[in-house]
């Protein structure tokens, strides 16, 4: 996503463009494929920053812009409402921030006032500033709200959705998600992701941007800090002035062929999920399961690390994609219920075949049952009666198809703000530049790109 | 070259980055930024759609001479001068 971001941006000024992808599928960490004739997004419960039409100055309509995209052409429709839900305590949340402060006010009525502070902190935030330096937003938000189980809350759905840092987060990217979720919302285009990719993917060709597909790159040979020439799958071999890798920062050391093979290990992300995928033959609204969205936590704090275990099934996210107003009486054709939790990649790496696959059958059961917990009880045996397909990825799934080390879906925890590497003409974006999700990753080429290139040639 | 051609020039680009804003009403005399919802990532953009369309060049430092439309005639019509030439 960040690449063809990053891509369309240079061929509207004119240069020549080429994107690598080593897959046979565009869109990466959020792709799309069908299966058995089902069409499944690999991800996407939400695209954040959902603002109505007409609100200016907001990541969105920066992207939209920068791209020359018609705000249209995405087909956003915005989320029914969403939840964070504890041991005793909900707090719902919509696309309007209201609802959020009345149940911070029903709850936590002590605690309102330090809420309506810390969102005037966050709106002086300037996100888009690339130098930055991190600070612990637990600490800063502690000055603000006070009750610990407020603070777990409001960083349950943050974290999940944006930290690839275990346990805290840097206060600015705490603030970039707090306005992408709290403050501005989520919305998702009826075709899901393989719609907001195909407008890329259009735009990007009608510029004269060209693509090889299949093709991954190899080797990143150097000279003199340069990178000098790309080495591709096929091997051939091409050079460029200007190299952007959104494949991740060790990813990308690892391919340069001065440096060891073996570098940059302690950069390696800790944080990777699984997700279980059951379709229905009914609308989940049906069942009384009217979310769109809700971060689950049964544990007394909420603990956001790599798991002990394969997955930490304490805490998770619940996603009903049906749930969105499409308006027009438009409806999926089927019930989607995803649920995903932390998992350990090191653990899943070291099953043998037919564990890995007995595995995946017991969290499937299990991590649908925990989710259901969280919602409204139906009578047993329903999940059954209504589940005609399942699905499922865990990090080796990730590792496999996007190629980032130890499936760390958010990357390494030290991000690279401002895109630099140890070679002069090649610049990270993306995931390791540390603007995260679908969003955060246009956002990320877009800047990179501007910051790197179009800015000085 | 007139005052009013360098500033419509000005506005057709700002149309056409930022199709979402109202372009009937732009006071010359006033910051753009003060009247319209342009940022750094839009002021890159003019600069860029500057070189695409006209071959004109902005280093960095002269940005600020673009932040009203009466600044950017003032600024960019000897440079239309120099390319034409
Ligand atoms: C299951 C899941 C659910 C998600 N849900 C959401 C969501 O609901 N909302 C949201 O906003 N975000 C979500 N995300 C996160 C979001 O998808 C990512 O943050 C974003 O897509 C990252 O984009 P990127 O461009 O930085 O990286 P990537 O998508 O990883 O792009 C890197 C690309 O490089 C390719 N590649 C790797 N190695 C090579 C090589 N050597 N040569 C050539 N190509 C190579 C990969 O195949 C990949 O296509 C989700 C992610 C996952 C995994």
């Amino acid at each position: 996503m960040s690449g063809l971001a990053a891509g369309i941006r240079l061929a509207l000024f004119g240069h020549k463009v080429l994107i690598l992808e080593r897959h046979n599928a565009p869109g990466g960490l959020n792709s799309f494929y069908s299966f058995d004739g089902r069409k499944f997004d690999v991800g996407l419960h939400a695209v954040t920053n959902y603002v109505e039409k007409g609100v200016k100055g907001t990541p969105l309509g920066k992207l939209f812009r920068q791209l020359r995209i018609r705000r249209e052409d995405f087909g956003l429709c915005p989320q029914m409402g969403s939840r964070v839900s504890f041991p005793g305590i909900d707090l719902r949340f919509t696309n309007d921030v209201a609802v959020l402060q009345s149940e911070i006010e029903r709850e936590f009525p002590r605690q309102i006032d330090n809420f309506r502070q810390l969102v005037r902190e966050i709106e002086t935030h300037d996100p888009f500033r690339l130098d930055d330096i991190e600070t612990s937003a637990r600490e800063t938000v502690a000055r603000f709200i006070t009750d610990p189980l407020l603070l777990d809350m409001l960083f349950c759905p943050l974290m999940y959705y944006g930290s690839a840092r275990e346990m805290d987060m840097d206060f600015g990217q705490f603030a970039i998600m707090f306005k992408s979720i709290y403050l501005e919302g989520f919305a998702r285009p009826f075709d899901g992701v393989r719609r907001i990719i195909r407008v890329l993917l259009a735009r990007y060709r009608d510029l004269g941007g060209e693509r090889k597909m299949k093709c991954g790159v190899r080797k990143i040979h150097t000279s003199n800090g340069r990178a000098h020439e790309l080495l591709l799958d096929d091997g051939q071999t091409i050079t460029a002035d200007h190299v952007l890798s959104s494949i991740g920062r060790v990813e990308t050391e690892r391919l340069c062929d001065d440096l060891p093979p073996e570098s940059g290990k302690a950069n390696i992300g800790r944080l990777s999920f699984i997700e279980t995928i059951n379709i229905f033959d009914r609308q989940p609204a049906e069942l009384g399961w009217e979310d769109t969205i809700i971060f689950f936590n049964d544990h007394e704090r909420f603990i956001y690390a790599r798991p002990e275990d394969l997955v930490d099934p304490r805490s998770g996210v619940i996603c009903f994609p049906n749930n969105y107003q499409y308006g027009s009486g438009q409806t999926l054709a089927e019930g989607v219920f995803r649920v995903t939790c932390m998992a350990d990649f090191d653990g899943w790496s070291a099953l043998h075949e037919t564990e890995y696959r007995a595995a995946k059958k017991i969290w499937h059961e299990k991590l649908a049952h925990k989710a259901m917990e969280f919602l409204k009880p139906v009578p047993p045996k329903t999940l059954d009666d209504c589940t005609i397909y399942r699905d499922m990825f865990t990090p080796r799934t990730i590792k496999k198809y996007t190629g980032h080390l130890g499936g760390a879906v958010y990357g390494a925890s030290e991000k690279v703000k401002n895109g630099h590497t140890h070679l002069q003409n090649l610049y990270l974006c993306g995931t390791d530049q540390g603007f995260l999700g679908i969003i955060g990753a246009m956002l990320s080429g877009i800047s990179m790109a501007n910051y790197h290139i179009l800015r000085k040639t | 070259m007139t005052n009013e051609d360098a500033q419509r020039l000005v506005l057709e680009i700002i149309a056409e980055i930022a199709p979402d804003e109202d372009l009937s009403d732009v006071k010359p005399e006033i910051n753009l930024r003060d009247q319209l919802d342009l940022d750094s990532m839009d002021f890159l953009d003019i600069v860029m759609e500057l070189r695409k369309k006209y071959n004109i060049e902005v280093p960095e430092e002269d940005y600020p001479h673009l932040a009203s439309l009466d600044s950017c005639s003032k600024y960019l019509i000897p440079k239309f001068k120099s390319v034409s030439a």
